[in-house]
């Protein structure tokens, strides 16, 4: 017997002896592992700010603090490779906290035979998406595992940011009567990994929409201080993130169909393949709640930026329904719109 | 999108929905076969739409609901085997079985693997010839000719290491076991568009005259249900009983021939048991003698299984429309979708997962 495991602290997901990929798939399996084992023994005020990162005060400056590893497969796809994704995801997951993300690091996990070519490629996408969004990669770590112990590349990124004394973006923050934007079309991310999977054959157009949303942030939060939670709803899509920030901010959240943007393309790809377009990945598409005087101006300059400009008003934060996100239908009546439960894209981010 | 959008339009399902309100004198029951239906009905909030008179009940059709228990076992056995590189439709993987899912044949470090297409799996034989790849072949009429055109495929391109493990169920005579119970609440059917796309309606025909019931070839999207529904109304209304075709601009009477002609190339129609109900005459395929060399059944020799039914759950009941998910004292309870205790809690067609999802508050 292993002296150091501490036989009173029996593991807290006794229905499942093994993990599964619905446990990293961002629904409501991912949410009670995390939940049931990381936050129940890690347990601290900063951590439980349950946000995209935590945010540190520290000396009278406040820093955002955030990390996230990418997995993605295939690590080339329309409109991206792994490399920007792993800048973009964490430049986005400080730019959700208000914050203005200034130094990542980097750290790859490397499997043995991966050709150079393609790790240069990953490498000078990784450089050009940080000159984009303006970050510097100050600091890494290289592992080389054996053949066959892990799946070509894959890339962990931290990053830090400075909030602005005036800025506070948090989920808690939500309030009744604010109104509810994206920034544009979702699911495109998701829609452009399947269609490059070897096993899909499908052919489209809808590349990934893999971006910075840092000046967008920059130029929203410059028009209004009354922005009260930005979130950026990748893994799990547009419903798992606004579940989230229902439950957190023990609010509802209605949300009209038609409003939402969806490309064409993307929602001939859902109904083929059984798929609802608000679970599937995203990223560089955000959620903005604001307060609701303030939400046409915001909604006017996020039209002005290039990643904004198919920006739409989609809800609404109400006082019933607490912590539930209903949706008006095409046809008119109601329903349920639920944490997603398993997996409906494996690895996606 | 074109073809979706008009079938999804607020102010005609607004329109049919008030149609049926004006029509209806008195409570009648329909039950709708396909779990596609079902799924429409709860995502688009359809009941919502239907006066109180009209009660909406959910069928069998849902593939991976009626699988029985022992084919999920069988699959799990032989997809637990080395050289085996098993292959199924996504929602196959997460359904009960006695002890494991295929998600957990999975985690445990077997080659599993969801696939789109049986002609995937096909593909994956021929690329993979030192394994032998089985297709769990599940599913209705609908499916059944992807699925001996694989078997057809795997034939002409002489692989020896491709089969199928079969579990294919019909729905007429799922429609006649139902309506020979004589606890049956149904009152009119609507039928399962794509099942009668590949098969035609001559099939409803005898059993409409029969139990005096009618049956409406419905489509899936809001326009469609409504439609079918107002039909069926109409012509309990009106004392009628007879098959009407809703989904007209895509079923024909005869069906699709050379999907029907291959059907009957590579299968035999058998008795079969379904998750739930029970074995029901003549009521699947099973693969014809001169295709046993791709019958997984008959390769692989999976014996002394001991299969092993949650006693909480209902789904029989559920499947034959005699209760609602919510009636059953598991739902939600013990039995979620994270932890489904049986298959109509699993499939995004199972009317306990439609349910469970769409249906909590409204």
């Amino acid at each position: 017997m292993n002296d150091t495991f501490n036989l009173s602290c029996p593991i807290p997901i006794a229905n499942y002896e093994k993990v599964l990929l619905a446990h990293g798939g961002g629904g409501t399996l991912s949410h009670q592992l995390i939940q049931k084992m990381f936050f129940s023994q890690f347990d601290n005020p900063l951590l439980n700010q349950e946000h995209d990162g935590a945010i540190i005060e520290f000396n009278g400056m406040r820093l955002a603090f955030s990390t996230d590893s990418y997995v993605v497969q295939p690590i080339f796809f329309p409109g991206g490779t792994i490399g920007e994704l792993a800048v973009n995801g964490t430049v986005n997951d400080l730019s959700m906290c208000g914050a203005k993300p200034l130094y990542l690091s980097c750290g790859f996990i490397i499997e043995e035979g991966f050709p150079m070519q393609d790790l240069w490629k990953v490498v000078l996408a990784m450089k050009n998406a940080a000159a984009k969004a303006n970050v510097q990669i100050v600091t890494g770590d290289t592992k080389v595992v054996d053949k066959g112990k892990g799946d070509k590349i894959f890339i962990n990124t931290s990053g830090v940011g400075v909030i602005q004394n005036d800025v506070h973006i948090s989920p808690a923050n939500c309030k009744v009567g604010d109104v509810i934007i994206v920034n544009g079309n979702i699911a495109d991310h998701g829609i452009a990994i399947m269609s490059a999977r070897e096993n899909l054959s499908f052919e489209t157009s809808i590349k990934s929409d893999c971006a910075p949303l840092n000046t967008l942030v920059e130029n929203m939060l410059a028009v209004s201080k009354n922005i009260h939670v930005l979130r950026d709803p990748t893994r799990g899509g547009v419903a798992s993130a606004l579940n989230e920030i229902a439950q957190k901010a023990d609010v509802g959240i209605f949300i009209e169909e038609e409003k939402i943007p969806i490309r064409e393309e993307v929602k001939g790809a859902c109904e083929l393949l059984g798929f609802d377009p608000l679970y599937i990945a995203n990223e560089g598409k955000l959620l903005a709640i604001v307060e609701e005087a303030d939400s046409e101006k915001v909604l006017s300059e996020m039209k002005k930026h290039p990643l904004g400009k198919d920006a739409s008003i989609i809800g609404k934060v109400t006082n019933e329904h607490l912590k539930t996100v209903i949706m008006k239908t095409a046809i008119g009546s109601k329903r349920i719109v639920d944490m997603l439960s398993g997996e409906q894209l494996p690895r996606i981010c | 999108m074109k073809y979706l959008d008009e079938f999804r339009n607020a102010s005609l399902t607004k329109n049919l929905s008030e149609k049926i309100k004006k029509l209806v004198t008195e409570n009648w029951t329909i039950m709708e076969i396909c779990g596609g239906q079902t799924h429409s009905i709860l995502k688009y909030g359809i009941e919502a739409l239907l006066p109180d008179e009209i009660s909406l009940v959910h069928g069998p059709g849902c593939p991976v609901c009626v699988t029985p228990l022992e084919m999920i076992d069988k699959a799990v056995s032989i997809a637990s085997r080395e050289n085996v590189i098993f292959t199924s439709f996504g929602d196959m993987m997460r359904v009960p079985g006695s002890q494991y899912d295929l998600l957990a044949v999975k985690a445990n470090g077997f080659d599993v693997r969801m696939v789109y297409s049986p002609l995937d799996a096909v593909n994956l034989a021929e690329k993979n010839r030192e394994k032998h790849v089985v297709f769990f072949a599940v599913g209705f009429e609908t499916t059944a000719p992807a699925n001996a055109m694989a078997v057809v495929e795997a034939k002409r391109r002489g692989l020896t290491n491709f089969s199928i493990l079969c579990s294919h169920v019909l729905v007429p005579p799922a429609i006649e076991a139902l309506l020979s119970n004589p606890y049956t609440k149904i009152q009119a059917f609507l039928a399962a568009g794509h099942v009668c796309t590949v098969m035609g309606f001559d099939e409803y025909l005898p059993l409409s005259t029969r139990f005096n019931i009618p049956i409406v070839i419905t489509g899936f999207e809001p326009v469609d249900i409504l439609q079918g529904i107002y039909l069926a109304v109409k012509q309990l209304e009106e004392k009628r009983h007879q098959v009407e075709n809703q989904y007209s601009r895509v079923v024909l009477k005869e069906g699709n021939l050379q999907a029907k002609k291959l059907l009957s190339t590579v299968f035999d129609i058998v008795d079969r048991p379904w998750r739930g109900i029970g074995v029901i005459n003549k009521s699947g395929f099973k693969l014809k003698e001169e295709f046993s060399d791709f019958d997984a059944e008959k390769i692989f020799q999976v014996t002394s299984l001991s299969t092993k039914e949650s006693s909480f759950c209902i789904a029989g009941e559920v499947l034959q429309g005699l209760k609602k998910p919510h009636e059953c004292a598991a739902f939600k309870n013990s039995c979620t979708p994270e932890h489904p205790l049986g298959a109509p809690m699993v499939s995004s067609e199972g009317a306990c997962a439609a349910y469970f999802h769409y249906k909590k508050v409204i």
